[in-house]
């Protein structure tokens, strides 16, 4: 159990800034995921941590130990990649017991900690093989004990499971959220999969151009954005924008909506973040809007519908398919929700 | 495979399967050997042609005991095969030609390999395109001219010694001597090894040198336990190009050794050029071939043996 610390790195390549002062921490034993859009920086923040990157200020430390100097081959990390980045002429027991090797542990002791490590990804009897003639889940898994036979004290993974398909990720997640926890490695995860990052983390980043917008439990963050960024990134959102006035915000169209949070100054402009999960066809919410069914999307078990008020803006509401009844297509309806889900949110 | 010559469908015994696997009948079915002999044909032909026939006549020259031109008979004879036994001192000649064709081949896959490591690690885009231009340069010049230009730079008072006298005295020429052969012949087949090593070396993914990295290899480890094996054909093939040529080669030799220059390559050419002795020269051919052979043969099984351990 080992804690990371980033401390205010900086990182330009050439004229391009791409990280902007970052200051984090990775609790000892947590699961955090960097999660992000393309070109904000994550994979540049992961090999800055483990030291395939020299960043142009700042420092890391792992565990005690400030590594912002250590090479790679020193920081005794565990990494996966997206290409598994298995060695193609060796065994696997060979590619597993490679790092062994580097730390001087060979013959039975390697032998038996390669079969323990095969065992815990279940892969037990796999060692002869070549990594060719194994699959792309079971290739990942190899990569995976490889990683971990060497005990690192932090693992980091680059989007390790987006070459595999839906099914075979779905499991790989299950598979590696119980190695984390039995191992209790500190792990930094890298992905644009929102879904992948709230099932598997204790704790988010999310980034932005280089910068960290918001970090917290997935639950607080996905409940409690604190910008619009992050509403819209992880989950959906819709926004409501308007004036403070009255412990409220009040639309262009009229309407006080109420919200249970602290809001700016009044006369402040405001933006509010609305789950579409949390609207309901109702006339008795404390909140209450006009709007039209534009457009109907039957996903099975979940119905989405986009609509679009009197003024113009454009909303989204999803309910479960509970009684299998549909909206019709261009009825109006009220949507009603509670100040308890109306969250300023910073533009 | 005489039932898959049948263009007829229908039952077929079992061992036939090939059919079945060659997917959906089209209706106007060419037989599978028939496209693939008329595909492979001008290939072959080719090969025919350009390899078996000259080769073939090779062949049957070094039999016979003279040069077969003009009216005089000529008999079939075995006697050139034994020239290694009646003529000791090609024994000799043939071994320098080995020791030669082993240093030039060791030095071109050490400069190769470093050169294509380079390439493929440290540069990128239009810098990398246009090294590799440099590099392929000495294939565009004549090598005649290319040979005669390393003797103004190794000749006594040449361009070597003119740099030289900028910090000592005396001579350091070289020219006619073993090592200036072998220059002569690195600068000639370096660009062979570089391009099958840059080949090899390109093809590997980064995050494999990466995580090799990651698992606390330095850089010494990466090289020998990742880069060179994984670069091994490229290496392999290299030294094929680079060593049988330069067993054969007369012209570095000659013009760049002197009087050491003596090689099988040079004793071979002397045959059909001065001596006129075209069935000695053809016969000396082909104990180099089967030697060569024979080396590759050997180390081919040493390969395999260590790829398996
Ligand atoms: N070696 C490099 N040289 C120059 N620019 C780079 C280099 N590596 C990354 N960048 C730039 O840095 C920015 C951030 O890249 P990074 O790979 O960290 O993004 P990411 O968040 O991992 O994106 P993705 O989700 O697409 O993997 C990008 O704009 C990218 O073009
Ligand atoms: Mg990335």
């Amino acid at each position: 159990m080992t804690e990371v610390h980033i401390r205010s790195i900086a990182k330009s390549f050439g004229p391009v800034p791409v990280l902007h002062d970052i200051t984090t921490q990775f609790a000892p034993g947590s699961f955090t995921s960097l999660l992000g859009p393309s070109g904000s920086g994550k994979t540049t923040l992961l090999r800055i941590v483990a030291g395939f990157v020299t960043p142009d200020r700042g420092a890391v430390t792992i565990g005690t130990r400030d590594v912002t100097a250590v090479p790679v081959w020193g920081r005794n990390i565990g990494m996966m990649f997206q290409s598994y980045a298995l060695f193609p002429h060796m065994s696997v027991a060979r590619n597993i017991a490679f790092g062994l090797e580097r730390r001087g542990i060979r013959g039975a002791e390697a032998r038996a900690l390669v079969d323990q490590a095969l065992e815990m990804v279940r892969l037990t009897g796999f060692g002869a093989r070549s990594p060719k003639e194994l699959s792309g889940g079971q290739q990942q898994r190899v990569a995976l004990a490889r990683a971990l036979v060497i005990k690192p004290s932090v693992l980091l993974l680059d989007e390790p499971l987006s070459a595999l398909d839906r099914r075979l990720r779905q499991d790989m997640q299950v598979e590696l959220l119980r190695i984390q926890r039995e191992t209790g490695l500190t792990t930094i995860f890298v992905t644009h999969d929102q879904e992948e990052a709230l099932t598997l983390s204790d704790r988010i980043a999310i980034l932005d151009r280089g910068r960290i917008v918001q970090s917290g439990k997935p639950a607080e963050i996905y409940e409690r954005p604190q910008t619009r960024f992050a509403a819209e990134f992880l989950g959906d959102s819709n926004f409501l924008t308007g004036t403070v006035e009255q412990g409220g915000v009040r639309l262009a169209d009229g309407t006080l909506v109420q919200s249970a949070h602290p809001l700016p100054a009044p006369g402040a402009k405001a933006t509010l973040a609305i789950r579409p999960e949390k609207l309901q066809v109702s006339t008795t919410a404390p909140n209450r809007l006009t709007a039209r069914i534009v457009t109907v999307i039957y996903a099975g078990p979940v119905l989405s519908y986009l609509l679009e008020t009197l003024d113009g803006t454009r909303l989204k509401l999803f309910q479960a398919n509970r009684d299998g009844t549909i909206l019709a297509q261009g009825a109006t309806i009220t949507l009603g929700w509670s100040p308890e889900h109306a969250i300023p949110v910073a533009e | 495979m005489p039932n898959e010559a049948s263009p007829l469908p229908g039952p077929q015994s079992p061992g036939t399967g090939l059919h079945d696997l060659r997917g959906p009948h089209s209706p106007r079915k060419i037989p599978g050997w028939a496209a693939t002999t008329a595909l492979l044909l001008p290939a072959y032909a080719w090969l025919t042609l350009a390899v078996f026939l000259p080769l073939a006549t090779m062949f049957v020259f070094s039999f016979l005991n003279k040069t077969p031109m003009g009216q005089a008979p000529v008999e079939f004879t075995l006697r050139h095969y034994r020239a290694f036994i009646d003529q000791g001192y090609l024994v000799r000649i043939a071994w320098n030609t080995l020791v030669m064709g082993f240093w030039t081949t060791l030095i071109c896959a050490v400069l190769g390999f470093f050169a294509a490591l380079a390439l493929v690690r440290c540069t990128a885009g239009r810098q990398r395109e246009t090294l590799l231009v440099l590099i392929l340069l000495p294939f565009w010049t004549n090598g005649l001219v290319r040979v005669f230009s390393w003797t103004m730079v190794l000749r006594e008072n040449g361009f070597l010694d003119s740099l030289w006298h900028l910090v000592g005295d005396g001579s350091i020429s070289f020219l006619y001597s073993r090592p200036a052969i072998v220059l002569g012949l690195v600068h000639g087949y370096l660009p062979y090894m570089i391009l099958t090593c840059y080949i090899a070396l390109i093809t590997i993914d980064d995050a494999v040198i990466e995580a090799a990295q990651s698992l606390g290899a330095r850089w010494g480890t990466v090289l020998t336990r990742i880069l060179i094996p994984l670069a091994a054909p490229g290496l392999i093939s290299g030294a094929v190009l680079t060593f049988v040529p330069v067993i054969g080669s007369f012209m570095e030799p000659r013009i760049l050794g002197g009087k050491v220059g003596m090689t099988l390559g040079t004793v071979i050419e002397d045959q059909f050029t001065q001596a006129f002795n075209w069935p000695l020269g053809a016969s000396l051919s082909f104990t180099l071939l089967a030697v060569v052979l024979a080396i590759f043969a050997t180390f081919s099984g040493v390969l395999k043996r260590g790829a398996a351990a």
